[in-house]
């Protein structure tokens, strides 16, 4: 690409007078990202070559990020493939800034995730920090207060050097921002894997209520309604990050690289809530959006676009940091805590007033108007003029060649039975109970309170569960008890064997961990996170991973309502294992309905049912993860049974049979019964015979296989009866295993093997279980240790 | 029904929900503040009324007692509490709280409430980062080590409780002689239990002034008021509901008049 043929003064106030008389200049369009042909696309549908500040606004809107080129053609399943019944409590579908669910009682619920795995792995405190910021404000934007956040994160191997970089840095900004915000952090996911060295994952959800009637949508209507800007100033930060603005439309008077990454105000973010939600309540704006990816080119042309007329904009008018920002740099920056709204006239002058109690700033930018074009002008010249439709909604759409990749196959007949990683297995009472101790004290099944302590999960007093619990739980209406459970998940290991059943593996998990904790699951946000789409191979995975997403949501009732698509997260061209990250939104009637996933200590006695059935599934399992092995064939999935699994658990929940329960996931039974016993350090006694009878597996299976469709509960003696007879008339497999055992603290597991049965003290296992992530990342605390002893 | 939004910083519209005595007792919002919903919440439970307070205006609106949540005040990136302090607000709680004549207004300050006493001097001590320099999120066993404030007035002598403690900044920090003076005049009322959480001289996690009638704590009683959504106790997961004495104390010690 040559030199631009303007010079920067003029490139910088390229008004649309002078493009129109310099159709020959060279535009920078392919330092922005762009393609010839969609160069070509714009000059066509303006009739003439753009302005600078015009190509800057295209270039970020057409991007992947902004317009999911790649994505789109396969995401539309998820908007087919919702039935009737499906829609019957949505009340807002894919494509708002989220989805809302009706709850009942007038409440609604809107909840999101999306990504900031590149910022996160470039500065992971600030990363991380913007990541919560930018979905909460999403939350605001449909009218709802922001009541939690969780965070699905995955890292690269424990003891990889940039993992002690990075994980510490991602915590802390999370909590940093998120506990400045006064939101509970109820919940998430912590892995780790080679796959994400140099690009790990770092998803953040928010959820938030609201009453139907404050339901706000992102669109400018009402001609000579007013545009309003509020909130933090605009900056240079966020430009050089998606490399939308080529160097040479800087000069050499200001500095040559701005961050890449956005940095964030938690204090301003949270007064932003707090004006914002009084703004709703006084009923005080027509229509709002939130500045995130490609700022205010992203709001400007999506509220126009939404609405039904145009938009005229004076730029001068934006408050800036920076003064020596130019039109095209104020239409990029992604500057953190702003956000824009459409006002009455009539209602400008209370507008004002809430901006001042809050002490926020805001400038008055333009009005709505009835052109059908949203034009930005610069000191009184026009220097865009477009139809915003082009902008926002019409961006390339690309047919990505995909193809099956050819080492599938090699890679699904390599199972852990047949492979090396298959000899040997711990067949006597010693030997699996020193394999329990094993898989539990593994990065990946170890416990990950040092990271969520570092996170407020009490704030508001509505948290009813968190982690380790299979789902957080949040009461939203402190009278009646109505409210929500959220789980995310993702098994990036099974999508890797196959992308198809993967994703569904991520549904079924998340939906039961909804279900398990009793509530009844209504809604899905993924979070899809792949290698680079021009690799065909990555591309079928996308392909596949979308439509076993869709198509479970189909079979299980529950529609996608939104979400967001993570591409190119490879490095030296090195894909990370597909991840597609799931997260199912459930209702309560009554929070205080809530199963809690450990035995508790007056449970005494309680008879221990293994619900479901036990099939030899060790590929991709935590157990093979532990012998270096991935291959062979995922799980199967039986959407049928997590359904009618999930129904029992509501219905065992709701009419107060049980006492505890847990879903059976990542590390099988043996993961189940001691993430039970570990939870409130309470101790039981069961036997795997009759798993292995019933099942015809060996004990190694019954303890390790990773099948679906499982969950333990706990239950009374005097409710045996009644539970049985509910999983007997639906023809589910229930197997009472064994008794909660609260005087002895011990596991113990008797089966068909030599020595009988082993048993683990759970003091003991949780000094191992705890001390894994501490031992690599507190180094702090040992540096202060002796400080502390002198106190 | 009710349409209160359920959460956080916004309680404006919330209802007076049949107090159990007249005791009007004043929550205290600024921009950053978090736990204010919380702090009215655990006064409604306590029996009394929670009459929200900002930060910017300057009428106490005759309240019996205040209550100074937890949260980032001004965003706290300076010392935290050290701008809260000049509040038009503090001033005119500091006055009530240290009136010549009269009864001096009790005042409970939270976390950052705490943080706000200290740099206005109505407690002494200061307020730094963990030893461990990280946020720290837990359940915390606290020892009730003097029950003559208005607000420990319920708790028997020596009782432990269980508390959400959540904080940043909370190493409670004094000169020796103010330590020794603390101690002598038995003017800790809480103290660490187990391991020290954050690196608090003398395990110290609440103390009170000369006089008794102010009270500030690291640790949240305001998170442990319900059953369902307080810290884990012997009754249960969740079913903690140590903090509700602190609000009962102080709404009995009004009703009685004792001061």
């Amino acid at each position: 690409m040559s030199e631009p043929t303007v010079t920067d003064k003029e490139f910088n106030i390229d008004t649309v007078e002078h493009a129109s008389t310099t159709p020959d200049t060279d535009l920078p369009w392919a330092e922005l990202g762009l393609k010839s042909d969609e160069y070509d696309r714009i000059v066509s549908i303006l009739g003439r070559r753009p302005t600078a500040a015009e190509l800057a606004m295209y270039s970020v809107m057409w991007s992947e990020h902004c317009s999911y080129k790649s994505s789109k053609v396969h995401l539309r399943q998820f908007g087919e493939k919702v039935t009737e019944e499906m829609k019957k409590d949505l009340m807002v579908g894919i494509g708002e800034n989220a989805g809302v669910t009706d709850l009942g009682d007038g409440w609604a619920v809107t909840f999101k995730i999306e990504s900031h795995n590149h910022p996160s792995f470039v500065e992971p405190y600030q990363g991380a920090a913007t990541g919560v910021g930018g979905i909460v404000r999403d939350i605001i934007s449909m009218g709802a207060r922001p009541v939690a956040v969780m965070d699905p994160l995955r890292f690269g191997d424990i003891d990889h050097p940039d993992t002690l970089r990075v994980l510490p840095g991602v915590v802390s900004g999370i909590g940093g921002y998120g506990n400045s915000l006064g939101l509970p952090n109820i919940g998430g996911e912590v892995v780790f894997d080679s796959v994400y060295q140099d690009n790990p994952l770092v998803n953040a959800l928010a959820v938030g209520v609201m009453r139907h009637e404050d339901l706000r949508l992102a669109n400018a209507s009402g001609v000579g309604n007013k545009v309003v800007l509020f909130g933090a100033r605009t900056g240079g930060d966020g430009i050089g990050g998606a490399s939308v603005l080529a160097s040479e439309s800087f000069d050499d008077s200001k500095p040559s690289k701005r961050p890449a990454v956005q940095v964030g105000d938690p204090f301003a973010e949270k007064v932003l809530i707090e004006c914002c939600l009084e703004l709703f309540h006084a009923e005080l704006v027509e229509g709002i959006q939130d500045l995130g990816a490609a700022g205010i080119s992203c709001a400007t042309s999506e509220l126009a676009s939404n609405g039904e007329g145009g938009m005229h904009v004076e730029l001068t008018d934006v408050l800036l940091r920076d003064p020596s920002l130019t039109p095209g740099e104020i239409l990029m920056s992604e500057s953190q805590e702003r956000m824009m709204a459409v006002v009455t006239p009539a209602n400008a002058a209370e507008f004002e007033r809430v901006m001042a109690k809050w002490e926020v700033e805001y400038s008055w930018l333009g009005e709505v108007t009835d052109t059908g074009r949203l034009i930005i002008e610069w000191d009184g010249e026009t220097i865009v003029d477009v139809d915003p439709r082009t902008v926002a909604h019409d961006g390339p759409v690309y047919e990505r060649p995909y193809h099956r990749p050819d080492w599938q196959d090699a890679l699904q007949a390599d199972t852990f039975r047949s492979s090396a990683a298959g000899e040997n297995l711990p067949q006597t009472a010693q030997e699996l109970g020193g394999a329990v101790v094993d898989l539990m004290t593994s990065p990946n099944m170890a416990d990950v309170s040092w990271i969520t302590d570092q996170y407020d999960r009490f704030v508001g007093g509505n948290t009813a569960l968190s982690q380790p619990d299979d789902s957080g739980v949040i009461r939203v209406d402190e009278e009646t008890g109505l409210g929500v459970a959220l789980s995310t998940d993702a098994n990036a290991r099974y999508t890797y064997l196959d992308p198809y059943t993967g994703a569904q593996l991520a549904l079924a998990e998340s939906y039961r961990n909804v279900a398990t904790t009793g509530a009844i699951p209504m809604a899905v946000s993924d979070c899809l996170n792949f290698g680079s789409p021009e690799d065909p191979e990555v591309m079928w995975q996308f392909a596949e991973a979308v439509r076993g997403l869709a198509d479970g949501c189909q079979e299980l009732g529950v529609p996608v309502t939104g979400g967001n698509v993570s591409l190119y997260n490879q490095t030296a061209g090195r894909a990370i294992h597909p991840t597609p990250v799931v997260g199912v939104l459930g209702k309560f009637d009554d929070v205080s309905r809530r199963t809690p996933s450990g035995f508790e200590r007056w449970a005494d006695g309680q008879a221990i049912y293994l619900l479901g059935t036990t099939h030899d599934e060790l590929d991709g399992s935590e157990f093979a993860r532990g012998r270096d092995h991935l291959g062979g064939l995922p799980p199967k999935v039986d959407l049928g049974a997590e359904k009618m699994l999930g129904e029992i658990l509501i219905n065992a929940s709701r009419d107060g049979m049980i006492d505890a329960a847990h879903d059976l996931s990542e590390g099988g039974l043996a993961a189940g019964l001691a993430e039970m016993g570990l939870r409130f350090g309470v101790g039981a006694r069961v036997a795997v015979d009759g798993i292995c009878e019933r099942d015809g597996v060996d004990p190694f299976t019954a303890l390790f296989s990773e099948s679906q469709a499982r969950a333990l509960v706990a239950l009374p003696r005097s409710e045996e009866l009644r539970f049985t007879d509910m999983t007997t008339a639906r023809g589910f497999a229930a197997l009472r295993i064994g008794v909660v055992d609260a005087s002895s603290g011990d596991l113990e597991v008797a089966g068909p093997y030599a020595g009988d049965s082993f048993t683990l003290g759970l003091d003991e296992l949780r000094e191992a279980w705890s001390a894994v992530i501490p031992s690599r990342f507190a180094t702090l605390g040992e540096a202060t240790e002796a400080v502390r002893q002198e106190k | 029904m009710s349409t209160e939004t359920p959460l956080i910083g916004d309680f404006h519209a919330a209802p007076a929900a049949n107090p159990l005595s007249g005791a009007r007792i004043g929550v205290v919002t600024f921009p950053g503040t978090l736990d204010d919903r919380d702090a009215a919440r655990a006064v409604r439970l306590g029996g009394g009324t929670a009459v929200p307070l900002w930060h910017a205006d300057e009428s106490l609106q005759n309240v019996d007692a205040i209550v100074l949540p937890g949260g980032f005040s001004y965003g706290d990136y300076l010392r935290a509490g050290a701008i809260a302090r000049f509040a038009p607000m503090m001033n005119k709680i500091i006055e009530a709280a240290t009136a010549s004549s009269g009864t001096r207004l009790p005042v409970l300050g939270i976390c950052n409430g705490f943080q706000m006493l200290t740099e206005s001097h109505l407690l002494p001590g200061s307020m730094v980062k963990n030893d461990h320099l990280k946020f720290l999120c837990r359940d915390q066993v606290l020892r009730v080590e003097n029950t003559s404030t208005p607000w420990t007035s319920q708790f028997t002598p020596e009782e432990l409780i269980a508390i959400p403690l959540k904080n940043q900044d909370g190493q409670y920090l004094a000169d020796p002689a103010t330590l020794e003076a603390l101690e002598a005049e038995g003017r800790v009322v809480f103290r660490y239990v187990g391991e020290n959480p954050n690196g608090s001289r003398n395990r110290i996690a609440g103390v009170t002034n000369e006089t008794h009638n102010v009270v500030g704590l690291m640790p949240h009683p305001e998170h442990a008021v319900e059953a369902g959504y307080g810290p884990d106790d012997a009754t249960g997961m969740r079913s903690g509901t140590d903090g509700l004495t602190i609000f009962t104390s102080v709404i009995a010690s009004l009703a009685g008049g004792a001061q």
